[in-house]
């Protein structure tokens, strides 16, 4: 694949013996958005995981084959994770933000980084908020507790503390799971935003949601990656049964 | 698994099949009107299609609420989004059936130029035409669609062989022959139309069944 940000090859995870990930081999271009759908317990949440090594504080779980990021493999020896992390962000299904200020949270990886500069951590902070489309809501706010936020409010400062630290990649788990149609659609819209800049990987229950943000739509069943094609061919004209099974809801 | 929502695609289906028939049954007896110059038969068709049009209007409706209900994806996508074609198509079909019942009150009380030969040949191939594209449909035979493209070559030979000889062998010889050449002509036509629509059902079959489209590839290759 042209303009590949990710490339996995035969790649395999376990949580003891049990294998949950199966050679998988997939290409994840730059600034799209990758959707990732399959029943729970398909492995697409390991697998989103895997990319920047979050699973690795999981007690007995081990990786095989490859991830090349920028044409480097994350799973090398002298790799830096915490620097990994760095460069692959990430977004989870219920928003966690730390019981600090609004601003806080989105200056906490600059700080955690040293950087003291603060007209550089001002400056950074409203540039986030600002793209994560949250600036508008809070720039009167920003003193205020972070809990004090709604709940999609709370999800795109997540989003912004993420982008604070300039990543490359953004891993997004469920992010809208927990939202109302209307908090999801902002999501949503600023997903089309982000992908401009970033690479975007999405893990999503809500077919529907990965059929209106995904450019690429990757199908998991059972640890292996089933079917992986542009968005509208895979809601239209699948090639596979199976993936044609569970989009149009026959099982799952 | 069978879901609920198969059985209201079911019930789409059905609704189709009952349009379809409506179609075929109209075709029928235009064609029967025309060659037994029975004007009573033709009112009685162009008056039914008003039951036609109340039902493509219902299926419409059908399938844009199953879509937004269901919000359908592959083949159910395919099979909504190609029902809505297939009724337009069936409505089309119907309203020719009405335009070749209007000729024959055009040339009821004129002689024939000659005995009709050609015309009910290219009956019979639209009415095959139609029935093989509804039985691909009821069937799910892409095959038998296939089958149904193949016949157009001879409906739009047949129709131009028909137009060569109304034309050329009366219409430019005598040109008092015109107001009963020209509802032949064109009755032609609105079976080679009829054959044309049913090519387009045949079409969409494919595209349900092999999620491919064969629409204009024939023209551009």
């Amino acid at each position: 694949m042209k303009n590949a940000k990710i490339n996995v090859s035969k790649f395999n995870f376990y949580y003891g013996d049990s294998r949950v990930l199966k050679d998988i081999t997939i290409d994840i271009p730059e600034n799209r958005v990758t959707g990732i759908i399959g029943p729970s317990g398909c492995g697409k949440s390991t697998f989103l995981r895997s990319l920047n090594r979050m699973n690795d504080v999981i007690l007995g779980s081990r990786a095989e084959g490859s991830v090349m990021l920028d044409g480097r493999d994350i799973y090398g020896r002298d790799v830096d994770v915490a620097g990994l992390r760095r460069k692959v962000g990430m977004v989870f299904q219920k928003s966690n933000p730390f019981p600090k200020s609004v601003f806080e949270n989105v200056a906490y990886g600059l700080r955690i980084d040293g950087i003291k500069d603060k007209y550089f951590i001002e400056e950074r902070v409203e540039r986030s908020l600002r793209d994560a489309a949250l600036w508008s809501e809070v720039k009167d706010r920003l003193r205020d507790n972070a809990f004090e936020l709604s709940g999609g409010q709370q999800q795109r400062l997540c989003i912004a503390r993420a982008l604070a630290i300039e990543p490359e990649i953004l891993l997004m788990d469920e992010p809208a799971s927990a939202l109302d149609p209307t908090a999801t659609l902002k999501i949503e819209e600023l997903i089309q935003e982000l992908k401009k800049k970033y690479t975007i990987i999405i893990v999503t229950h809500n077919m529907q949601q990965a059929a209106r943000v995904s450019d690429l739509t990757a199908f998991f069943m059972l640890g292996e990656l089933v079917e992986y094609d542009i968005t509208s061919i895979i809601f239209t004209k699948p090639s596979k049964k199976l993936t044609e099974d569970y989009i149009t809801g026959r099982f799952g | 698994m069978e879901r609920h929502f198969d059985q209201e695609l079911g019930d789409l289906k059905k609704d189709l099949l009952k349009i379809a028939a409506l179609a075929e049954e109209a075709i029928r007896r235009s064609v029967g009107a025309l060659k037994n110059n029975d004007r009573l038969m033709a009112k009685h068709v162009i008056e039914e299609d008003a039951r036609i049009d109340a039902l493509e209007l219902s299926i419409d409706e059908k399938c844009i609420d199953l879509i937004a209900r269901h919000q359908p994806m592959a083949r159910d996508l395919r099979f909504i989004t190609s029902a809505m074609k297939i009724n337009a198509e069936l409505e089309r079909i119907a309203d020719l059936a009405v335009d070749i019942s209007q000729r024959v009150f055009e040339l009821a009380d004129k002689p024939l130029l000659k005995p009709l030969e050609d015309i009910p040949k290219l009956t019979m191939v639209a009415q095959r035409m139609v029935r093989m594209a509804i039985d691909a449909f009821v069937k799910e035979d892409s095959v038998l669609a296939l089958e149904v493209l193949k016949e157009d070559c001879e409906a739009d030979a047949l129709r131009n062989s028909i137009q060569d000889e109304l034309v050329n062998d009366f219409m430019a010889k005598d040109g008092s022959a015109a107001p009963r050449a020209v509802p032949l002509l064109l009755i032609a036509r609105h079976l080679e139309r009829i054959c044309d629509h049913a090519t387009n059902i045949a079409e969409d079959v494919i595209y349900i069944i092999e999620a491919e489209t064969v629409k204009h590839r024939r023209k551009v290759s």
